[in-house]
């Protein structure tokens, strides 16, 4: 009884906050925090998927949410007739051949006798592959990259409802998963480790760098919304009409609408996610997971196929991280790959993790939206705290600049701590598992 | 000729700069590895610590820039050395006091120590931040050059020209004395070696009369001379910008894995390894192909097998296949 009433009181706390949000600052901001806190807890709940049931440590959520972001490009914008005519066949088709290469190549391994001639074989096969591939795939890339660069320069997506790409997003997160779980799970636990942050950081190299694709750094901007836009609302003297009888101006209340709209699409995510996540739990699939957490040998004599299920529990975390950044980039209407980083796209998300109590799923959504809070709200705070310091400071005095410049950086320094502290005194977060 | 021309066009724009850089990812490494050894965690808060050694560095070089301290032809950076790392000794020493030692005294499973490190890193790379801000500081002063190109070519009368920057010269001799020291200091003394026996068997060197907590000190102290050097002559040659030093995290752990974690000597292969890949896959290879071939098949493009953003791409690449054909590194490191 008093694990629901200490569940429900915290979560009765950040909804405070959020509300207090609004009261004192605006409830646009409330409603910014608040979306934010959604898509956040439906990833902190991926990774608790990961962690907290299986203890795999990936630290390559970046990666998955980047890619969930590229499938709203390729599924939402329409497509560019040009490019396609262009060079688009050529593409897939180098694309195909580097795949067939890959599999020559693994072919020759499993056909041949171990042994010199084997390495030199597939080292041959490697080698003709990558040229053959760059031979055909670079001529269509420049003719695609050239269909007026400015404004696309790439070969657009499928021009499908928005709504297509969050699903789509998880299954590209799932198959990126399934290569490098299918490489790296059966090794040690820092392996993994280190083959995720790697794999995040090619997944963002390449949303930089093939232009054709993702327009790189040039940004895809002004996607389709699954809400409504607000100058339209505006224009809708319907809207007006109402937007007056509650006593708001038109333009408050269309921005509000739209906020009200998505936060209400990704609270329909978050809680079937978490009522699946909850089944799963409670499930013997569930018990089986954690047995294999606690204890990998005695699960394995007990005949559990330790290997396959951290592959499944694997691709499926990084499933849910995907959809998750589908619905970012959705949110945010554009897919900008120079701006993701690791410590604001995977570790914070362990922060949250962590802090909330991993294997306890309501404490993962949890943490999410109360890291979230404090991720925004530090900035604030700590711009009114420096003002304190500073403010018997000369007016013209370096360190009062210098300090008042740094604000910005208080927020990487309180989640270290916060994760410290948690760790240290509370080790297993604030709603632990049961 | 132009055999020559081709060897001096792949000395100057291949050899050299991963020469240097091996030795900086080598010095990364070999704290990492030592991290591993002896206290057995990977430590994600390794590319801040870096930072914070650099950092301390710079701002001691400024400062003697500043008095019109210099050593010449060499950069000041070398003199504020020891501040830097004494300060970086100090920072981790105290982080080892308030945060590790709890979790060594539970015996707590590694990869809550990992967990941990994060939190450390989050902490380090604020401050950093905070002290230093976020853009790039460059803190290189003295002789630009050994030799210029311009020099070289005068001096040898070919048409392509070979520069040794004087960072790259110190980069290589600074890694190779402080690679012989560290041997030395690891085989040859009382502390070396009880550090060594503690890596390899705890329980056993705890019943020999191993103080541990006296080996814990000096891996921080050795970690964090590593760390400082390393950070250091990376700033020089390139530049100094706290998120880069975030990033070098996987080049580096993918030199101690490669190398075997745990092995010092893993570690430096390690980090050639990386830096020679690196380098040669992101490098365009016209010139000196041109060179090499007759005119005929001289090449019309760039012969360029990845791009230079692909970089970690080749680090992740080498990791895998090492992962998957030799799972504990080419210098068979220990697996926990």
């Amino acid at each position: 009884m008093t694990d629901t009433l200490r569940t429900f009181g915290l979560f009765a706390l950040v909804a405070l906050l959020i509300i207090g949000t609004g009261v004192l600052q605006s409830w646009n901001s409330a409603l910014i925090i608040l979306n934010m806190g959604l898509i956040s807890a439906i990833m902190s709940l991926g990774v608790n998927l990961q962690w907290g049931y299986a203890g795999l440590f990936n630290v390559g959520v970046m990666g998955f949410v980047a890619l969930g972001g590229l499938a709203t490009v390729l599924i939402s914008v329409p497509p560019v007739g040009e490019a396609w005519a262009a060079g688009g066949l050529r593409v897939l088709l180098a694309l195909v051949l580097g795949a067939a290469t890959i599999v020559a190549a693994v072919l020759v391994r499993s056909r041949m006798a171990p042994g010199a001639a084997r390495g030199l074989a597939m080292t041959a096969v490697l080698i003709l592959g990558f040229f053959i591939y760059r031979a055909v795939f670079d001529p269509g890339v420049a003719a695609i990259e050239s269909v007026n660069p400015a404004a696309t320069g790439f070969l657009g997506g499928l021009g499908l409802p928005v709504l297509l790409a969050w699903p789509v997003g998880g299954l590209l997160a799932a198959g990126a998963a399934w290569l490098i779980g299918k490489t790296a799970l059966g090794l040690r636990s820092d392996y993994l480790a280190i083959a995720t942050l790697g794999i995040a950081e090619i997944v963002i190299a390449i949303l930089k760098n093939e232009d054709w694709l993702s327009r790189g750094v040039k940004n895809v901007s002004g996607l389709p919304r699954p809400v409504p836009y607000e100058i339209d609302l505006q224009n809708d003297p319907a809207f007006v009409a109402r937007a007056g009888e509650m006593g708001l101006d038109a333009t408050t209340a269309s921005t509000l609408y739209v906020k009200t709209g998505y936060s209400i699409l990704f609270a329909v995510v978050l809680i079937v996610l978490l009522v699946l996540a909850q089944l799963a739990l409670k499930s013997p699939w569930g018990r089986m997971m954690r047995a294999i957490r606690d204890n990998e040998t005695a699960a394995r004599a007990m005949g559990k196929d330790v290997t396959a299920r951290h592959l499944q529990v694997f691709v499926l975390g990084s499933a849910i991280c995907g959809v998750a950044g589908a619905m970012m980039t959705t949110l945010d209407g554009q897919l900008t790959p120079g701006t993701y980083q690791p410590l604001r796209y995977t570790f914070l998300i362990w922060v949250m993790v962590i802090v909330g109590g991993s294997g306890n799923n309501f404490g993962a959504v949890l943490g999410g939206f109360l890291i979230w809070f404090l991720w925004v709200q530090v900035e604030p705070v700590g711009q009114l705290l420096m003002s304190g310091i500073t403010a018997g400071m000369a007016e013209d005095s370096a360190l009062r600049a210098h300090l008042l410049d740094s604000v910005a950086h208080m927020r990487l320094l309180t989640m270290g701590l916060v994760l410290l502290l948690v760790l240290r005194f509370s080790p297993r977060g604030l709603l632990p598992e049961r | 000729m132009d055999f020559l021309n081709a060897i001096v066009a792949l000395s100057n724009f291949v050899l050299i700069p991963a020469i240097a850089y091996g030795s900086q990812l080598a010095l990364g490494a070999l704290g990492v590895t030592l991290i591993y050894g002896i206290l057995r965690f990977s430590n994600f808060a390794h590319g801040d610590t870096m930072a914070f050694g650099t950092m301390a560095t710079i701002l001691v070089t400024l400062a003697f820039q500043a008095a019109g301290l210099s050593l010449g032809p060499l950069p000041t950076a070398l003199l504020a050395l020891p501040f830097g790392i004494a300060a970086c000794a100090a920072l981790l020493i105290a982080t080892d006091r308030v945060v590790y030692r709890f979790y060594r005294a539970q015996r707590v499973v590694p990869v809550i120590l990992v967990i941990v490190s994060m939190g450390v890193m989050f902490v380090y790379n604020g401050i950093v931040r905070f002290i230093i801000g976020p853009d790039d500081q460059r803190f290189a002063d003295g002789e630009r050059f050994i030799i210029s190109a311009r020099e070289f070519r005068n001096l040898t009368g070919l048409d392509e020209g070979l520069a040794l920057r004087t960072t790259q010269g110190i980069t290589v001799i600074t890694a190779v004395v402080v690679v012989a020291l560290l041997f030395w200091f690891l085989n040859h003394t009382r502390t070396g070696k009880s550090m060594r026996a503690y890596s390899d068997n705890e329980d056993l060197a705890l019943l020999s009369g191993i103080n541990p907590e006296r080996v814990v000190l000096y891996t921080w102290l050795i970690v964090a001379a590593l760390a400082t050097v390393a950070g250091t002559l990376y700033g020089l040659d390139k530049s100094f910008k706290p998120f880069t030093y975030f990033q070098l995290l996987l080049p580096i752990f993918a030199a101690a894995i490669v190398g075997g974690l745990g092995s010092p000597l893993g570690a430096i292969a390690g980090g050639f390894v990386i830096a020679f890949s690196e380098v040669m896959i992101t490098y365009a290879w016209k010139k000196v192909l041109g060179y090499m071939l007759p005119e005929s098949l001289a090449p019309d493009g760039l012969v360029q097998l990845l791009s230079t953003d692909y970089k970690f791409a080749v680090s992740f690449v080498i990791l895998l296949i090492v992962l998957l054909f030799r799972p504990t590194g080419l210098f068979r490191g220990k697996a926990v």
